[in-house]
C-alpha cells in the first residue's frame, strides 16, 4: 500500500513485555479509512497480554475527530479488558476533547429501554383507542353545546371568520367539485350504457345516473373532496395555531376555542355542503346525459324527462341530509386533529394526514349506517 | 419596594401544587404566595417545569394535586362560572407572543374588549391605540403578526394581555430570543407597568440580568429533586442561600464566573 492511499501510520512499540506504546504518525483524518480500534487492540493482546497502554504522537502531522473517536474507543475497550491506559501522549487538543466528552456522564434516558412485549403493546393500543374515542365524543359534545350557545345568540366568534371560511370551502371548491362529479356522472353513464344496451334498455341509464348521483355518489364525492381540501386545511391551521400557543391564548382570555374556532368552521360546512352536493348532483346528471345523448343517441328531452321521473324527493333529500352530516364530520375531525396536534412542523403534517384519513373512513362508515337505517325505514 | 414588610393578604397562593403528565411528575409540593403589586419570578434551569407551572397557574392544565388561589378563592376547583370570572382578571403574555395570526395587531388587542365589554367600537379603537402605544407600537395597528419582528411580537402580546386591565399579569420567558437591548426594554416595560397600573406580575425566566433587575422575590424550581428549593429575594438568595445549586444558578456557575449584578 502506498502512502497516498493511507496517509496515516500505526506502529506498536513494546518497551517491556507488559507495556505497549502505540505510535501514530502522518495524517489521522476521518476520511482516510482509519484502522478498527478493536483489531488494533486484539493484535496488541495477541502477542502477549499487556497491562499498560500509552500513545506516542510525535510524528503526527494532522488530525481531526477521526483520531479522537479512535482513541476514545481504544480507551473504552482497554478499560473493559482491564488494561491501564495513558492519554498523555495524545495531542493536547485531542486530550481536551476527550475530557469534554467525558465531563457529563451518559444519561440513562427512558428511550434506551427495551421495547415492551406484544401484550403490553396491545394493551397500550387498546387504552389509547379508548381514550381517543372518549376525547372524540367529548369534542362532539362540546361542539354541539357550542351550537346550542349559538342558537341562544351568545356564541363568541367573528362574523368575518365565518364568511372567510365559507368563501374558502364553498365557492372556491366549485372547480374541483364540478370536475369530479362531471367525470363520475360520465363514468356511471358509461358503465350503465354498456350493460343496459344489451337488453335494449338504454333509456334507463338516465334512472341509474340520476338515482345514484342524488342518493349516494353526489354527497359522498363532495364529502371526500371536502375532507381532502378543507378538513386538511382546518387541521393544518389549527395545528399551527396550537404550535404557536394561539389556542392557549384564547383559553386564558376566557374565549372558548370551540366557539371561536370550531363553530364557524362547522357552520360553514353545514351551510356549504348541501349546496355543493346539489350542485354535484346536477353536474353528475349532466355528465351522464353526455353519455346518454352523445353515445346512445337518446333525445335530450327524452333523457331529461326520464331523469325527472326517476328522482323522487325522498332520494334527493336523503342525499342532502347525508351531506349535512358529512359536513359536520369533516369540520369536527379536521378541527379536532388540529387542536390535538403536537407542537412541531412534523406533528402539524401528521395532523393534516390523520384528519383526511379519519374523515374518509368515518364518511364511508356513516354512509353504511345510513344505508342500514334507510333500509329499515324502507325509504 | 418591600412587600415582605406590609402585611397584606396574598393575591396569589400556590398551595402544595403537584404537576404531572400522566404518571410523570414534573414538580411536586410547590407552595408560595405572591403579594399584591409584587413582581414574582419563577426561575430554574431549562426543563425544570417553569413554563408548566405558569400554565397551571393560568388554568391551561389541571394540577395532579394542590390548588392555586386568587385572593383566597380557589381557581383549580372553582365552577365554570367563577373560573371564567377569575380568568378575566389574568393577563398572559406568551413566549412567542402567540398573537392570533389571522388578525391585525389592533384586532388582536380589541378581541377581548369586544367580547367582554359593552364599549362602542370607537372607544375600543381608542383603548387599543393606547395599549399599543404603551408598549411602543403606536402606528402598527394594521400590521399582521407575520409582518413584525420577534421583539415587537412579544410587546404586542403584552398589549393584548393588558387589554382588559387585569390585576395579575403573567409573562412566559419575556427575554427569550431577544437581543440584550430589547430584553432590557421589556424589563423596563414590566417595571413601568407595575409602577403605573399597580398590577401583580408573575414572570417565568432564567435570564439572570432580568431576574436581578425586576424581581422582588423569586422561587427556584430544581430539575433534579423536582421541587422548589429556594424562595426569596434573588440577590439575597445569591449571597445567602444554603443551597449550592441556587447560588450556582444565580452566579452563572460560581462567584468568579462573572454573575451579573445590575
Amino acid at each position: 500500500m502506498t502512502s497516498v492511499e493511507r496517509p496515516w501510520t500505526l506502529r506498536v512499540d513494546r518497551r517491556t513485555p507488559e507495556m505497549a506504546s502505540v505510535e501514530l504518525g502522518g495524517v489521522w483524518r476521518k476520511e482516510h479509512r482509519l484502522p478498527d480500534p478493536s483489531e488494533v487492540l486484539r493484535e496488541i493482546q495477541g502477542a502477549a497480554p499487556v497491562h499498560h497502554l500509552s500513545f506516542d504522537t510525535s510524528h503526527l502531522t494532522d488530525w481531526d475527530s477521526g483520531l479522537v473517536t479512535f482513541a476514545s474507543r481504544v480507551f473504552a475497550e482497554a478499560r473493559a479488558l482491564g488494561i491501564a491506559s495513558d492519554r498523555a501522549g495524545l495531542p493536547d487538543g485531542a486530550q481536551r476533547l476527550l475530557r469534554l466528552a467525558e465531563a457529563v456522564p451518559e444519561r440513562q434516558t427512558r428511550q434506551s429501554g427495551r421495547p415492551p412485549s406484544w401484550l403490553a403493546r396491545i394493551g397500550t393500543r387498546a387504552t389509547a383507542g379508548w381514550t381517543a374515542s372518549v376525547v372524540g365524543l367529548t369534542f362532539l359534545g362540546e361542539a354541539l353545546l357550542a351550537l346550542g350557545v349559538l342558537f341562544r345568540g351568545r356564541a363568541r366568534f367573528r362574523l368575518v371568520d365565518l364568511l372567510s371560511v365559507i368563501q374558502e370551502c364553498g365557492p372556491r371548491a366549485l372547480g374541483i367539485v364540478s370536475l369530479i362529479s362531471f367525470l363520475i356522472g360520465l363514468i356511471l353513464g358509461f358503465v350503465g350504457a354498456v350493460q343496459l344496451e344489451q337488453f335494449g334498455a338504454s333509456i334507463f341509464v338516465a334512472n341509474l345516473v340520476a338515482i345514484a348521483m342524488t342518493r349516494e355518489i353526489g354527497c359522498i364525492m363532495t364529502a371526500i373532496v371536502m375532507a381532502g381540501r378543507t378538513g386538511a386545511a382546518f387541521a393544518a391551521q389549527l395545528g399551527t395555531m396550537n404550535t404557536n400557543q394561539e389556542i392557549d391564548a384564547l383559553s386564558t382570555m376566557g374565549i372558548s376555542p370551540t366557539e371561536f374556532l370550531v363553530l364557524p368552521r362547522m357552520l360553514a360546512l353545514i351551510l356549504m355542503m348541501p349546496l355543493l352536493t346539489i350542485y354535484a348532483d346536477l353536474v353528475g346528471i349532466v355528465g351522464g346525459a353526455v353519455v346518454g345523448i352523445g353515445m346512445l343517441g337518446l333525445g335530450p328531452t327524452e333523457y331529461f324527462e326520464q331523469t325527472r321521473g326517476a328522482v323522487n324527493l325522498a332520494s334527493f333529500f336523503i342525499g342532502v341530509s347525508k351531506s349535512v352530516v358529512f359536513g359536520v364530520l369533516v369540520a369536527l375531525v379536521g378541527c379536532l386533529r388540529g387542536m390535538q396536534s403536537g407542537r412541531s412542523a412534523a406533528a402539524v403534517g401528521l395532523a393534516a394526514t390523520s384528519a383526511v384519513v379519519t374523515s374518509i373512513v368515518l364518511i364511508i362508515v356513516m354512509d353504511g349506517v345510513f344505508a342500514v337505517i334507510l333500509n329499515a325505514l324502507s325509504l | 419596594m418591600a412587600p415582605d414588610v406590609t402585611p397584606q393578604p396574598p393575591r396569589i397562593t400556590v398551595d402544595g401544587l403537584t404537576m404531572a403528565y400522566g404518571s410523570f411528575v414534573i414538580q411536586h409540593d410547590i407552595s408560595f404566595t405572591v403579594t399584591p403589586g409584587e413582581i414574582f419570578v419563577v426561575m430554574g434551569g431549562s426543563g425544570s417545569g417553569k413554563s408548566t407551572l405558569l400554565s397551571h397557574m393560568v388554568g391551561l392544565h389541571a394540577p395532579a394535586k394542590g390548588d392555586v388561589l386568587y385572593d383566597g378563592r380557589s381557581f383549580c376547583h372553582a365552577g365554570d362560572e367563577e373560573r371564567e370570572q377569575l380568568r378575566r382578571r389574568l393577563g398572559v403574555s406568551y413566549q412567542g407572543g402567540a398573537l392570533w395570526s389571522s388578525m391585525t395587531l389592533a384586532e388582536n388587542v380589541s378581541l377581548p374588549l369586544e367580547t367582554f365589554t359593552e364599549l362602542s367600537p370607537k372607544q375600543i379603537g381608542e383603548i387599543v391605540s393606547l395599549k399599543l402605544a404603551l408598549v411602543g407600537l403606536a402606528g402598527f395597528e394594521e400590521f399582521y403578526p407575520s409582518e413584525i419582528s420577534g421583539g415587537m411580537l412579544k410587546r404586542a402580546g403584552v398589549a393584548r394581555a393588558m387589554a382588559l386591565d387585569p390585576d395579575i399579569l403573567f409573562f412566559d420567558e419575556p427575554s427569550a430570543g431577544l437581543d440584550p437591548i430589547s430584553s432590557r426594554r421589556l424589563d423596563d416595560l414590566i417595571l413601568e407597568l407595575r409602577a403605573s397600573l399597580g398590577a401583580t406580575m408573575v414572570v417565568v425566566t432564567h435570564e439572570l440580568a432580568s431576574i436581578f433587575a425586576i424581581a422582588d422575590r423569586a422561587v427556584f424550581l430544581d430539575a433534579e429533586t423536582r421541587t422548589m428549593i429556594a424562595l426569596g429575594n434573588p440577590k439575597k438568595l445569591r449571597d445567602e442561600s444554603p443551597e449550592p445549586r441556587v447560588r450556582a444558578f444565580l452566579t452563572r456557575g460560581g462567584p468568579d464566573a462573572g454573575g451579573s449584578t445590575r
